[in-house]
This record gives structure tokens, sequence and C-alpha cells, in this order.
């Protein structure tokens, strides 16, 4: 592994002048996808802004009225917390389907959404819930946010500091899930407020995306069926040694459809 | 660049002059020469490199020995305690839970973190426990089996360590 430098800053303040002042300097978080890009040679960060002292990022807590889930919140944290288990439960059981406990032990949200996998977790549901990602600079719709296949629209020098998730009444998180790694084969984020129906696409794209055509069925008819008669196309899907794009294209309506099932049945609890 | 770190290392306190890119692993095997530690795939798949920083379970190839500064480390070699097998050690000589036992040290460190989160094990919680440990002579069966059967005095002597 190539050298670099380490830095662990104590509060926001310092992590921003550390970041401002080398353009080569990564932010590490839980490290779950960056430690592994640097052990295999990928990635060549001149230094490293560890967060892990920052004590305010890892806050989870009810702000203006929204679900805060500060920035170095693990997937452990996220997934038992009652908070966010009696606000939005979906997210919850996202959490604790992410990777293996060794994964969520350390893993965190802020790292996953700067990471931008595209087969990772929590994208879907920062679009499937309409959620902002607040940084060290601005508040970000994740409409705004996911741009591309790990690219987003963080500047550089800006750190996610965390994610404001309004609460739907109902959601549901249904992944298809590479058997190895976890990560979704197919993960489809369903949620609905008022009227609106938002549904978004995991794993299946160059990045996460909504299904406009889905979300269109299901805002006309709230229905399993609804989302089975809606056709996916194939072209611009994923195609790897996993999944055929066409395999990806016929899970989306009907894990859709699973979501819907999930968002109709009440909860056990 | 070598940086100073100060952490505890099985109840032992250390410092060392570290390079920021050596992993904790590396610290641990090459430096304090705690073998017990096993670099299985070295790439965060495997498992078998997990140890416990601060009481909670991670891969020690995934963690750079920095990250750990500070920090209180257990390895299993910290496990047993005045020449006795701890409980889920024991419980694994007793099923057959090891056939290699390459994997075994971090099987035991993942079933340890599972105990002490989980309010009660099932075989179906065990599994999913397990998801982030590889056995490659695929010796499943008996690792669930041990780690139930150790259950109940493992959590006994976490409320308890002196008895």
């Amino acid at each position: 592994m190539y050298p670099f430098a380490y830095h662990r800053p104590k509060s926001l303040a310092e992590a921003s002048e550390l970041l401002a002042a080398d353009e080569d300097t990564k932010l590490l978080a839980g490290g779950m996808s960056l430690v592994p890009v640097m052990r295999h040679r990928l990635a060549r960060p001149a230094a490293l802004i560890d967060l892990a002292d920052i004590a305010e990022l890892a806050a989870i807590g009810s702000k203006d009225g929204k679900l805060w889930i500060g920035a170095m919140a693990t997937h452990f944290a996220v997934s038992r917390s009652a908070l966010v288990q009696a606000q939005i439960p979906a997210l919850a059981k996202l959490a604790g389907g992410i990777g293996d406990p060794l994964v969520r032990n350390r893993g965190t949200i802020g790292g996953s959404l700067a990471h931008n996998d595209p087969a990772a977790c929590y994208p879907s549901a920062v679009l499937g819930l309409a959620a902002t990602i607040h940084t060290s600079v601005r508040a970000i719709p994740a409409d705004d946010f996911i741009v591309d296949s790990f690219e987003t629209a963080l500047a550089p020098g800006e750190i996610i500091t965390g994610v404001s998730f309004p609460r739907p009444e109902a959601a549901a998180y249904v992944k298809f899930a590479n058997l190895s790694s976890r990560f979704s084969i197919v993960g489809v984020f369903l949620a609905r407020s008022g009227g609106e129906i938002r549904v978004s696409i995991t794993g299946a794209g160059r990045h996460a995306f909504r299904a406009s055509a889905l979300e269109a069925a299901l805002g006309a008819n709230f229905t399993p069926e609804a989302a089975r008669a809606v056709t996916v196309s194939a072209t611009d899907l994923l195609a790897d040694i996993h999944a055929s794009a066409e395999y990806r294209a016929h899970l989306i309506p009907e894990l859709t459809a699973r979501a819907v099932v999930q968002c109709l049945t009440p909860d056990p609890a | 660049m070598m940086v100073r770190i100060s952490l505890t290392v099985n109840g032992r306190p250390v410092t060392a002059e570290v390079e920021p890119r050596w992993p904790l692993v590396e610290f641990l095997r090459d430096h304090l020469r705690l073998t017990g530690t096993h670099v299985g795939c070295d790439t965060s798949q495997c498992g078998a490199c997990t140890v416990h920083v601060d009481g909670v379970a991670m891969r020690s190839c995934t963690l750079f020995a920095v990250q750990a500064d500070g920090a209180q480390v257990t390895t299993i070699e910290g496990v047993a305690r005045d020449g006795k097998l701890h409980p889920l050690q024991a419980a694994f000589q007793e099923h057959h839970a090891l056939q290699c036992g390459f994997c075994t040290p971090g099987m035991i460190m993942s079933a340890l973190d599972m105990i002490r989160r989980e309010p009660a094990l099932s075989e179906a919680i065990i599994r999913h426990n397990l998801e982030g440990n590889i056995c490659r002579c695929t010796g499943y069966y008996n690792i669930v089996k041990a780690i139930a059967a150790a259950e109940k005095a493992t959590r006994a002597l976490a409320e308890n360590p002196s008895a």
C-alpha cells in the first residue's frame, strides 16, 4: 500500500481546515470501502482525515420534525436505534442487512453515501425517502446528491455531517442480495407519503435512480399487481456475472410488488 | 513517516512507532507477535482477522493500526483467563467446531461479539451473525452448535468475570 499521512481531528472545523489544505486528502469514516480500495492500490490519497473523534457526527435524534442520522452513525447503530425503528422501520431494517456484522459494526451512513457505490443500500433509501444530505457547507436534496457511479454532488472540501429523513406513512426496502457480499443485485426502496409514491432502485444501474413508471403506476393503484404490470426496459441496466440486464429488469417490478405487500401489511411489532 | 501510538492489547499497555499504512493485523502479528489473529483473504471478506476494538468486533485487515491509537484491543490470545479456556473455546473443542482451525480465532471473536450484541441466540440468529466469517472446511454446523452450547456460560462469565 502507498504511504499516506494520518490526521484525527477533534472538531469539524479542524477537519474542514485539514481537508482544504490538500486536494489529495480523503476523509476516512468507517473505512469499509476506502481501506480495501487503498490496500488494492486503486486509490492513493496523500493523507487521510479520520472523523472518528468528532463525537457529534455519530448522533441519532430528531431535528426540525425529521429523523436525523449523523454521518458517522454505524449501520449497527442505525439498525438498533429505537428512534429509527419507531419512525422509519424500513430504514432500520435496511441498515441491519448491509454487508455482515463486521461491516455493520464499523461502516457508516455518511461513508456509504459519499462513496455512492452503485449497489449500496443507502443511496436508494435517501432517494426513496426524499432525504436531505447535510454537509459542512449546505443541505443537498437526495435527488440532486446522486450524480453518477461513485460520484456525488459533494464539492472538494465538503464534509457530510448527517442526513435528515421526513417520516413516510409507509416504506419498505426489498433487496435481492449478492449472497457473498450482500450488496444488492437489485434493491428497491418504496415510500408512500400523502399522495406521493417514490420508488428508487439500487444495484441495477450506474447509480441509484428513481423508477418513474412504477411511481406513476402505484400512484394510480397501490397494489402489487399494478407494480407487476409495469415492464422495465433492460437497456442501460447493468449486466455482470451475477445477473443479466434482462434479469435485473425482471426483478425491479417484482421486488417493488413485494415492497408494496410489506407496506400494506401492518408491522407485527 | 512513523507515528507513535499507545493502546491496550489484551489488557497490557503498548506504545509503538507505526507507519499509518500498516493494517492493525500486521501490527499485531509482525510487531507484537500475536499470531493467533490470522490473515485469510486480506481483502475484507473472510473474517479470520477479527479482533475486538473497544469491545466491538472488526476486521483487523481493514483498519489501520493508527486508528486503534488509544483503544482497547482484544485478540484471541486475550480470551482465555488464568490458563483456563473461555467457555466458547472449550465448546469449540468439545463440539469439534474446528477442522483446519484457520478461521477459528475469527469465529470465536465474532461469536463473543454476537453474544454481547444479541439479547438471545437462536440457530437463525447465529447463522445470520456469522455471515462475515468464512470457514472453507465448511464446518458451520458444528460451529453453530458450539456457539449455542456456550451462550449461557459466556453470558455468566461476562457478568461476573472473576467467577
